[in-house]
Parts: structure tokens; C-alpha cells; sequence
């Protein structure tokens, strides 16, 4: 890095809090990482020697660390100048390999979920800390974690699909026909050709799973799990476009 | 843009790891200003890399053989196998002369958001070598970072059900590096301490 006064350097420099969604080899041993944070959206920055024996900063910007980073501006690239490790939650997903795929299913999607999308990037950067802290604590079922992360993180990016009413004429449910690019379930009358019918306690833990019901997604047979991580990846996959390679890596109970 | 076999090579140097646009650039033109002769050396060595090294048929260290000089070495003790990530690391840890069993390379760690599962490392050759009763200690030696530790969690399940002494490289090494970096003391010192995952 060129020296910069230190003027300059409070200019061009800010601190804020921030989830590591994932981390790239740079260089000899450097790594570009990827960072959500509350105000900022999706950061990239360069962390520079972290590979390194003698780098500090190496085990905080590890994948799924919370953490405060100071970062200064960069014409390309950010570049990250400290880190505090604020909550392990990496530790103990990398302690456990079901929790591990589920998390990077996560963060692949909310890295592309924010790439443009400054926008809601606040409450993306909440509901994803939530989730992999939930992750991390160990006692929810991480594919049901993952399931209702990814339909949260679909409504918050403003693609909300509803489990409950009608999503053409607003009938109210319970309904049994799900149209994923209608975005959820469909009446009787307003059916198209090419409608789901999975379970009634799909659909059921589906509802749960996007207000956050955990009572019932708790309570859900490991049939209905399945059901509903089958549709919530083919709604995934029709907004995003392209695959989100993470997923068929996810190990499920 | 560029005129034809400049801007090829350009495009080509971009894609390596590591190397951003402007580096290519820079290389490209340090390649047109440099001598003939090492320009050609390099070219030839490429070129020999490709063509005589390939990848040891059992463990998948490189090698200008169907098998490599470790695997061929009948001294290196037969119970002792030594996982890592990539070839890099057989040399990492031959540098500090404290192994002396032999070696299963994987070919990188489990990182699904790279899109690389269990099934795109050289996990079920190394199960297919286990069948082999002479080997009685695995020592999982992945880089001691979040992706390695999640493949070392991932292989100490998968080989419980096995019934092999199954070992990780002691703490001590830092936190978030590659092992390529580790010092020889260091790491050394970590395979002396190893710890027991199974057995
Ligand atoms: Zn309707
Ligand atoms: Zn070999």
C-alpha cells in the first residue's frame, strides 16, 4: 500500500461491522474477501498476507466470522486494515459438516442477492447473521434453517411468495397447488397446467418456514422436509437464474 | 485493446490465479522487452510441465511417472498415510523430515460456495487405499483454515466407521494460513503433538 497522510487516510478510511460470506486466494498470500455489512451492502476487500504464518488478521476473516473490519477505499477493491473478531460462528460450523454446506448456501445466495441490490442490503445483512448464528448454536435442524433463510432472504430481496393465500386471486387458504413461478401456492380455480401438489404439511411447513413458525417447522415429519427443500430450490433457482452451485453440496438429515 | 498476438497473450496471462488485468499487461509487455533465450526457456518449461508431469496414480502428488518417487520409495513406512490438500504441501512437510510414512493429496478442501463437494476432491481413492490392512494411522494434514478444518471434520466421520487411528495436526499452527507457509519448526512441532480424532 502506498502511504497516505493521515489526513487522507481518516478520509478515505470507515469501520463497520460485518459478516465474512466468503474468501478468495489472491496473489502469493493474499485474499480478496467478500463482506456484508449493515450500510455499506456487499464489500470486497483486500486482506493482504492473511495466508501467512505471521498474519493476525488470517483466522478473523475466515468464512462466516462476525466481525469489525476498518476499511479504506480503494479504486477496485477495499482494503481491510484491522480486524476484530466479534463472534466465531465459522468455528463451529466447520466442526460440523451438515451445518457447514447449509451456511455456504447461504452465503453464495446472499452474496448474489446483494451483489447490486444496495437496497435492502440492512435487512439482508440481519436476516443472514441471524441465520448463521442460529446455524452455529446447534439445536434447530440446519436444513430447516436453510429452507427458511432462503425463502426470507427471497421476500426481502422483494420476492415474496406466499404459502397461504392464493398468489393470483388472493382466495384464502390453505391451498394444495404450488406454481413456483407463480410464486407459491395456486386455488383451485386459478390452477395452471404444470402446478406442484405436494402434502398438505408441505405446504404447511413451507407457510411456517417463510414467517418463521418454528414451533411447527420443528414439529414437520422428515417427508414434508424434503418436500418443501425441493420447491424452495426450484424458487431459488428461477430468480436467481443461475445455479446456486453451494446447494447441491447441502447435506441433509 | 491490443493487436492480435499481444492481446492473446494478455487474455491468457489474466486468467491465471492472481493475476488481474493490469498485471497481465505488465507481463505481457515484460515478456515482448525480455531476451529471446529465457522467454524460450520458460515457453519450453511449460510446455515440459504438460507433457511429462502428470499426477501419481495412487496419490495424486505430481509426478514424472505413473507413480511417484514417494510411492515408489520402499523405505517410507506403509502404516502411516499423510492427507493434504495439494502437492505443495507433500513438499511443505518433506521439509521437515518428521514423516516418514507416505502421502494421499485430495486436491483442494471442501468448499461448496467454489462449487467443490466431497465428490470433486480424491476422497473415494483414499477410501479405496484403506482397503489396503497395512495402513494403520491417517493423519489428516489439510491447511489449518476454515475450509480445512471442515474436510478434516468431514474425513474423521466418513473413516469412524473404519476403524483407523485417524489424527489431526496439533494446534500451534496458525489460524487462517495455508500450511504451505508454515514454518519447518512449526510444523514439525504439530506433527509430533498430533492429536487423536479417532481410535
Ligand atoms: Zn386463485
Ligand atoms: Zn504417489
Amino acid at each position: 500500500m502506498e502511504p497516505v497522510s493521515p489526513s487522507l487516510f481518516a478520509a478515505k478510511s470507515y469501520r463497520t461491522p460485518a459478516l465474512v460470506l466468503r474468501t478468495h486466494k489472491l496473489g502469493e498470500a493474499d485474499r480478496i474477501v467478500v463482506l456484508l455489512t449493515p450500510e455499506h451492502g456487499q464489500v470486497r476487500a483486500v486482506a493482504k498476507g492473511v495466508r501467512r504464518t505471521s498474519s493476525k488478521l488470517g483466522a478473523t476473516l475466515e468464512p462466516f466470522m462476525f466481525v469489525d473490519v476498518q476499511l479504506v477505499r480503494g479504486r477496485t477493491l477495499e482494503v481491510v486494515t484491522q480486524a476484530q473478531l466479534r463472534a466465531p460462528y465459522g468455528q463451529a460450523l466447520a466442526a460440523d459438516y451438515a451445518r457447514y454446506t447449509s451456511a455456504h448456501a447461504m452465503a453464495e445466495t446472499a452474496e448474489r442477492l446483494t451483489e447490486t441490490d444496495g437496497e435492502s442490503g440492512a435487512a439482508q445483512f440481519r436476516l443472514l447473521h441471524g441465520a448463521v448464528a442460529a446455524l452455529a448454536r446447534g439445536d434447530t435442524d440446519p436444513g430447516l434453517l436453510l429452507d427458511s433463510y432462503l425463502l426470507r432472504a427471497l421476500a426481502t430481496a422483494g420476492w415474496a411468495p406466499s404459502f397461504t393465500d392464493c398468489v393470483r386471486c388472493g382466495a384464502p387458504g390453505p391451498h394444495t397447488a404450488v406454481n413456483i413461478p407463480l410464486g407459491g401456492v395456486v386455488c383451485h380455480d386459478c390452477r395452471p397446467a404444470g402446478s406442484q401438489s405436494p402434502a398438505p404439511e408441505t405446504v404447511g411447513l413451507l407457510a411456517a418456514l417463510l414467517s418463521g413458525d418454528w414451533s411447527r417447522a420443528n414439529g414437520s415429519p422428515p417427508g414434508a422436509r424434503r418436500e418443501a427443500a425441493g420447491i424452495v430450490a426450484g424458487y431459488l433457482q428461477w430468480h436467481l437464474e443461475r445455479v446456486v452451485k453451494s446447494l447441491k453440496h447441502v447435506e441433509r438429515a | 485493446m491490443y493487436e492480435g498476438a499481444v492481446q492473446e497473450l494478455i487474455d491468457e496471462l489474466g486468467r491465471l490465479p492472481g493475476v488481474g488485468p493490469k498485471s497481465a499487461q505488465r507481463i505481457a509487455f515484460h515478456i515482448l522487452e525480455a531476451d529471446p533465450e529465457d522467454m524460450k526457456r520458460l515457453s519450453d518449461a511449460i510446455r515440459a510441465v504438460k507433457e511429462r508431469v502428470k499426477f501419481c496414480s495412487i496419490c495424486f502428488n505430481v509426478s514424472e511417472q505413473e507413480t511417484c518417487a514417494i510411492c515408489r520409495d520402499p523405505r517410507r513406512d506403509e502404516t502411516v498415510l499423510c492427507v493434504v490438500e495439494e502437492s505443495k504441501d507433500v513438499m511443505a512437510v518433506e521439509r521437515t523430515r518428521s514423516f516418514r510414512g507416505r502421502y494421499h493429496v485430495l486436491g483442494g478442501s471442501i468448499n461448496p460456495i467454489a462449487g467443490i463437494g466431497p465428490d470433486q476432491l480424491h476422497i473415494r481413492e483414499l477410501l479405496n487405499r484403506l482397503s489396503d490392512d497395512r495402513i494403520e494411522e491417517i493423519i489428516i494434514a489439510t491447511d489449518p483454515n476454515l475450509e480445512g478444518e471442515a474436510t478434516a471434520t468431514y474425513l474423521a466421520r466418513m473413516l469412524k466407521t473404519i476403524g483407523i487411528k485417524v489424527t489431526r495436526l496439533a494446534s500451534g499452527l496458525p489460524v487462517g494460513g495455508d500450511l504451505e507457509y508454515a514454518d519447518e519448526v512449526t510444523l514439525g512441532r504439530a506433527f509430533e503433538g498430533r492429536r487423536s480424532l479417532i481410535g
